[in-house]
């Protein structure tokens, strides 16, 4: 009771990035509650599947294993999960907000008659007194994310229900292998004593999923480019930048809408959250859903033409000038001090 | 065959590519009264879906229903224009201030109501929360399968629908039987436009609100012509619990709003000079950021 849970998602065999991202948060609220850190597994042929899970600190690991529970079903896996949550009564549920958990979590929630909240930037455990009761609630969950448009960021808590549900997307925590050979206990979910037949009238005909080829979160240079590029050919600059320095590029989200660069590459509250030690953002103003994705980038260097643009302001370094310009002299003074 | 009962789920939001100072109140919900109201994008998408069923499938009659205050009622006659037949407006003040799990909770009631149903579709999400928890947990309350993300109905047949579904990194395609709660995704086909017929058959249309807001005296035409009235229902007429609504109902509190500040860094301001490009060059190598 009143644990830390964190339900996994898995694909081919592979547990998510995002579940193992959030392994590592939980992992941290449970030290700072005092509290056990458990894993719910729920899918076919996870023979070992702890193997890829203690690393990353759950003290306990959930497992349901049954040919019919993979790929993933929203009703099989909502009667597992709640079963399991009824029994363990935990304090806290984390869940990634990908396809699975956010068609999952609300469904969890509505049974539970808990609370629920999309799309976290930020977890932290705090008190809270109600302001017209004076009443006092110890070591709740603020669930922090941007709101409405991203103009604001609310801090949500669910003073009386259990579990406070969250689901965070995938980038927005770091992973962190644990320090000391971490190991725990698994469990064996009896999911059949929570499946019936109705569980299954939903069937999956056809699935095709694309493992991304791109992989800007793992970069440690990005070269990133907004509206200001101007174009798809402009883009060569960046693509060359980023060649010679040895990065990825990525891209602001008009850059995405206007067809310069394709949307595995977008950057921000909408698309990835990326934090690499040098990321140079070429023609982009900087609004807060972009800087969401990136304000925690080691040094950040901004290339605009606008002395007041609103990414200067959290850059390191600002260039004021035309990108096609500074770019190729970037480029240049590189291999010039290399060689 | 005898055609469809399909209830569209949709919201009127504040646009919030428009947002001004005034947009929250204290209490840390949204003062919509601030804000230019709009139709959820992806709940138009929702209505297309619907109603591209209708087109294929004679007898279909496509009702929407929405929570909101009265002036919510312009996205039922939106809909109406583009092709729906009936609108239910789901209003009281009781509603107000409610989460999602109230929200589903008050939708869910009304959609009973509106039973026997085949097809109940939601837009994914809506713009002012980014959550796409309503349409889940309104399944859950109904009881019902759900299929999210759905981006294409491929077949309509015998009870059962085939649909393609958008997720993050690829396509699925899953039938599911009827009834049955559908979440639509921004990339399903747009909305088709106003009808000019249905524009001048529905232009009419009001809510008991409405009409004992305005002057309009219509009163026989409504009496004629029964589709010009949308339904509004409060809490009594859904059997609502009050303790499941609005801020009491709510398990989510909102515990503190923020502006957005800028953390501001000690920006080195660079000319694009050769000089300077060259010394930053140096500096990033020196310290080992690149090279
Ligand atoms: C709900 C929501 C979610 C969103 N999610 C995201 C997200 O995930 N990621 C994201 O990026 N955005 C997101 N946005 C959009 C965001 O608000 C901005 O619209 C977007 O980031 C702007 O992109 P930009 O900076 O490339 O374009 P602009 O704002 O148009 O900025 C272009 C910049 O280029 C500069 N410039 C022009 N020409 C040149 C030149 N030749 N050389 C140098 N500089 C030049 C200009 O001075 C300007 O600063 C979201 C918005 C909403 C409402």
């Amino acid at each position: 009771m009143d644990n830390v849970f964190v339900y996994c998602e898995i694909e081919e065999g592979q547990v998510a990035e995002v579940s193992l991202e959030l392994l590592s948060k939980g992992r941290s609220l449970a030290d700072r509650l005092g509290c056990s850190l458990e894993a719910a597994v729920i899918g076919a042929g996870l023979k070992g599947i702890e193997k890829q899970i203690f690393p990353y600190g759950a003290d306990v690991i959930h497992i349901a294993d049954d040919k019919r529970l993979y790929p993933y079903q929203t009703l099989p896996h909502s009667a597992i999960l709640n079963g399991l949550f009824r029994e363990e009564k935990p304090r806290i549920g984390l869940l990634g907000a990908t396809s699975v958990g956010r068609d999952l979590a609300p469904r969890i929630a509505s049974a539970l008659k808990c609370g629920l909240t999309a799309d976290c930037t930020a977890l932290e455990i705090g008190d809270h007194t109600e302001n017209k009761t004076g009443k006092e609630y110890r070591d709740l969950l603020y669930q922090i994310r941007p709101a409405f448009g991203g103009n604001i960021i609310a801090t949500i808590i669910n003073p009386e229900t259990r579990p406070q549900l969250a689901t965070v997307r995938e980038g927005v925590m770091k992973k962190e292998i644990c320090a000391q050979d971490c190991k725990g206990r698994v469990k064996t979910i009896d999911s059949d004593k929570w499946l019936g037949d109705d569980d299954f009238v939903v069937k999956i005909i056809e699935r095709h999923i694309e493992q991304s080829k791109v992989n800007i979160k793992s970069a440690g240079i990005i070269v990133a480019g907004g509206y200001g590029v101007g174009s798809k050919e402009n883009f060569r600059h960046l693509y060359d930048l980023a060649g010679v320095l040895g990065g990825e590029v990525a891209g602001s989200r008009a850059a995405v809408d206007g067809g310069f660069i394709e949307h595995e590459r977008q950057v921000g509250q909408t698309g990835v959250t990326v934090r690499p030690r040098l990321y140079i953002a070429c023609g982009i103003s900087g609004q807060i859903q972009h800087r969401a994705g990136m304000d925690q980038s080691s040094i950040i260097i901004s290339i605009n033409n606008d002395p007041d643009a609103p990414i200067n302001q959290i850059a390191d370094y600002t260039i004021i000038g035309d990108l096609t310009d500074i770019i190729p002299k970037m480029i240049k003074y590189y291999q010039k001090n290399t060689k | 065959m005898k055609g469809l009962k399909i209830i569209v789920l949709a919201k009127q939001v504040p646009d919030t590519r428009n947002v001004g100072r005034d947009a929250m109140k204290a209490d840390g919900t949204v003062n919509r009264a601030a804000l230019p109201a709009i139709f959820n994008p992806e709940d138009l998408n929702a209505l297309e879906l619907a109603l591209r069923i209708k087109d294929t499938n004679e007898g279909t009659t496509v009702t929407v229903l929405t929570m909101g205050p009265g002036r919510a009622a312009e996205i039922i006659r939106e809909a109406m224009y583009r092709g729906a037949d009936k609108g239910v407006l789901l209003t009281d003040k009781k509603f107000a201030g409610s989460d999602t799990l109230a929200t589903s909770y008050a939708l869910s009631l009304a959609v009973k109501k509106l039973a026997p149903y085949d097809l109940v579709i939601a837009g994914r999400q809506a713009i002012d929360g980014d959550t796409a928890q309503v349409g889940p947990q309104v399944a859950e309350k109904l009881g019902l399968p759900q299929v999210t993300y759905a981006e294409e109905i491929l077949s309509v047949r015998k009870g059962r629908v085939t649909i393609k579904r958008r997720l993050e990194r690829g396509v699925e395609t899953v039938e599911a039987p009827m009834p049955l709660v559908l979440t639509v995704h921004s990339s399903a086909p747009a909305c088709r436009s106003r009808n000019a017929r249905y524009t001048i058959k529905y232009r009419h249309a009001r809510t008991l609100g409405e009409l004992q807001d305005t002057s309009e005296d219509y009163l026989q035409l409504r009496k004629d012509r029964p589709y010009l009235t949308i339904d509004e229902w409060g809490v009594s007429d859904v059997g609502a619990d009050v303790d499941q609504l609005g801020l009491s109902g709510s398990p989510t509190k909102v515990r503190k709003i923020e502006n957005v500040v800028f953390t501001g860094r000690d920006s080195k301001v660079i000319s694009g000079s050769e000089n300077d490009i060259e010394a930053l060059m140096k500096e990033l190598i020196d310290s080992h950021t690149i090279g």
